[in-house]
């Protein structure tokens, strides 16, 4: 068929090449679009399933924590610190001059009560649990939490101080219910 | 190959369908000519092969008793241990041979790099053994997660976390790689899938490995090419008699930890099942991860390879980048070697720094199990320099300014004079 068109004109020869064009760059695009589209579930199959995003918040009594005293709870499989802290530990944090800060934030925008210091206890390095929470654990050069792993010393807002971490521990969303209860998440 | 068994009829009928007689003796047989020199260095490609083998057979075993759920894990590999018939000896084998198959693969790859192995036209053959490095890698680490121990647990956090170093997207991919907001339920199988998966791929790499190789066939330690027919020997009975005979010698070293030091390669903390809110003190690597690990760990805010790129990224995804192109670096090292003499027996110059190079390989594992305190910092962060100091800059420049010793007529001529 081809040479018959070819043989005729020039012409038709010009259409029918433009015309093969046409069919290859549409089907070529309707397949390279339908692979995509295939394969997207299968990667983001792998992403959190609804039943774990349902798990995302939980409410706690902080009533029976100290002055000084820490407590570590469980918010999506990972810990979460909450800290009493004290007068002299708040005045610390404050204290510090942002420009000294390897991930600066002042300790305001850390806190929504400067008495209750609330987040997530994962080193920002590569994931390890900071030790401090317990009295007789190492708090680090800063007097807050040390990261075994690999060195991070954290201050008593929780913000890197030294080590290989590049940021301050995360802040998790998180409200007061009332004077006695918060909830993460 | 012996021309009577050809002939037999049976053999005959299956040969004109399906030539696999041809092809084995092709591949494996007196049909297959292979350079007469070869020394046992040459051993270790066959010897990772075994091995792969017996990490298959020992792992498809050990699958039938194992539970791939957070609350069963751990107690299912203690049931495999007390209960499950020769349970106990099936695990050692496979906890044992991993690291075997690493000894063997590492020793395989020095073998390549002092013989110049990776020079035309062998680069594909290098290249499919540096894809199969890095799939091992993938396979014995998220192996090491299955037995859902500390180490299992917290090995998986940190070297997930390793994403989250990525600009942008690396939170939202460590949630990809989880299924989750931490390594939980669906890590755990998702990492069993993968583990499952990966060591077909890996033969499959193997296969490739083998295609390439047969092509242009093996390099031997004079690193000229076998041209006239006295420079080589049939594959079989010659290297088939010096592989089994090294496999012997494996087994001996092998099951040798298998029924002595079972947990020699182990960490205790394994022991202990994996806890989210607890990380053990002192988290290490398994040992065939260590130079790696030393590599990413180098990578702080002082060091002065980190000074240079500071103002473009941290030195997190710094650190974890070098630890990648450590590997990945071998892939163009084809290239990066610009003498045209393979073998370092004729590189005087050439020859010293391998060893150097090889020495720096055993002081970054040796820091890599060490904490990151102290002289082990700064010993580790010269250490990197040196690996990378090695590959881009000395390997190039040898190349050029070295100059070689004569290097022999033909491997004939070397060996039987």
């Amino acid at each position: 068929m081809a040479d018959t068109v070819t043989a005729a004109t020039g012409e038709s020869k010009e259409d029918d090449k433009s015309r093969r064009d046409f069919l290859i760059v549409a089907t070529s695009t309707v397949g390279a679009v339908g692979t995509g589209l295939a394969i997207w579930p299968f990667i983001d199959t792998m992403n959190p399933a609804a039943d774990t995003l349902a798990l995302s918040s939980t409410e706690i009594d902080i009533s029976p924590i100290e002055v000084g005293q820490s407590i570590t709870v469980v918010w999506r499989g990972k810990p979460v610190f909450i800290r009493h802290r004290s007068q002299a530990e708040i005045d610390e944090s404050q204290a510090v001059a942002i420009a000294d800060l390897i991930d600066p934030e002042t300790d305001d925008q850390r806190v929504q009560k400067a008495e209750w210091l609330i987040m997530v206890g994962v080193c920002t390095h590569l994931g390890c649990i900071p030790l401090g929470q317990k009295s007789g654990e190492p708090k680090g050069e800063y007097g807050g939490w040390f990261c075994p792993c690999h060195g991070s010393h954290y201050d008593t807002s929780g913000r890197i101080r030294k080590g290989p971490a590049p940021l301050n521990l995360v802040v998790p969303g998180y409200e007061f219910l009332d004077d006695s209860t918060v909830k993460i998440g | 190959m012996a021309s009577k068994f050809m002939e037999n009829p049976v053999i005959k009928w299956v040969e004109y369908r399906l030539p696999i007689f041809s092809f084995i003796d092709h591949s494996v047989g007196s049909g297959y000519p292979t350079p007469r020199n070869l020394n046992y260095w040459w051993n270790f490609g066959s010897l990772a092969g075994v091995a792969l083998v017996i990490m298959i057979a020992s792992g498809i075993v050990l699958a039938m008793s194992y539970t791939a759920h957070v609350d069963y894990a751990f107690e299912s590999v203690e049931r495999i241990m007390r209960d499950v018939n020769y349970g106990w000896l099936i695990r050692y084998i496979h906890m044992n041979g991993g690291s075997m198959f690493f000894i063997v693969v590492y020793i395989h790859l020095f073998r390549g790099m002092y013989y110049g192995s990776y020079k035309a036209p062998r680069e594909i053959v290098w290249i499919m053994g540096v894809l199969i490095l890095l799939a091992m890698m993938a396979t014995a680490f998220m192996g090491y997660v299955l037995p859902w121990g500390q180490m299992s647990f917290w090995g998986a956090t940190v070297i997930t976390n390793l994403f989250s170093a990525i600009p942008l997207v690396g939170d939202a991919i460590v949630t990809w790689l989880w299924g989750g907001f931490s390594v939980d339920n669906p890590t755990l199988n998702r990492f069993y899938a993968f583990h499952y998966l990966l060591p077909f791929v890996i033969f499959a790499l193997v296969f490739i490995h083998l295609w390439a190789l047969h092509v242009h066939r093996s390099n031997n330690p004079l690193g000229v090419e076998a041209k006239a027919p006295e420079d080589s020997i049939p594959f079989h009975p010659y290297y088939t008699m010096k592989d089994l005979f090294g496999m012997g010698v494996f087994m001996i070293i092998f099951m040798g930890f298998v029924f002595y030091a079972p947990n020699f390669f182990g960490e205790p903390d394994n022991y202990i099942k994996a806890n989210p809110l607890v990380t053990p003190p002192h988290i290490v690597p398994e040992w065939y991860f260590l130079p790696f690990y030393a590599i990413l760990r180098a990578f702080t805010a002082d060091f002065f390879m980190y000074w240079p790129i500071s103002w473009l990224m941290s030195a997190k995804l710094a650190g974890v980048i070098a630890m990648f192109a450590s590997i990945l670096l071998l892939l163009v090292l084809p290239w990066l070697d610009r003498s045209k003499v393979r073998s370092a027996k004729f590189r005087p110059i050439y020859k010293q720094f391998f060893w150097i190079f090889f020495l720096d390989c055993l002081v970054l594992g040796y820091i890599g199990a060490k904490p990151a305190e102290g002289s082990f910092i700064i010993i580790g962060q010269l250490a990197t320099f040196y690996y990378f100091f090695h590959l881009i800059i000395l390997i190039p420049l040898i190349g050029i300014l070295e100059r070689p010793r004569p290097i022999p007529e033909s491997i004939s001529a070397a060996v039987t004079k």
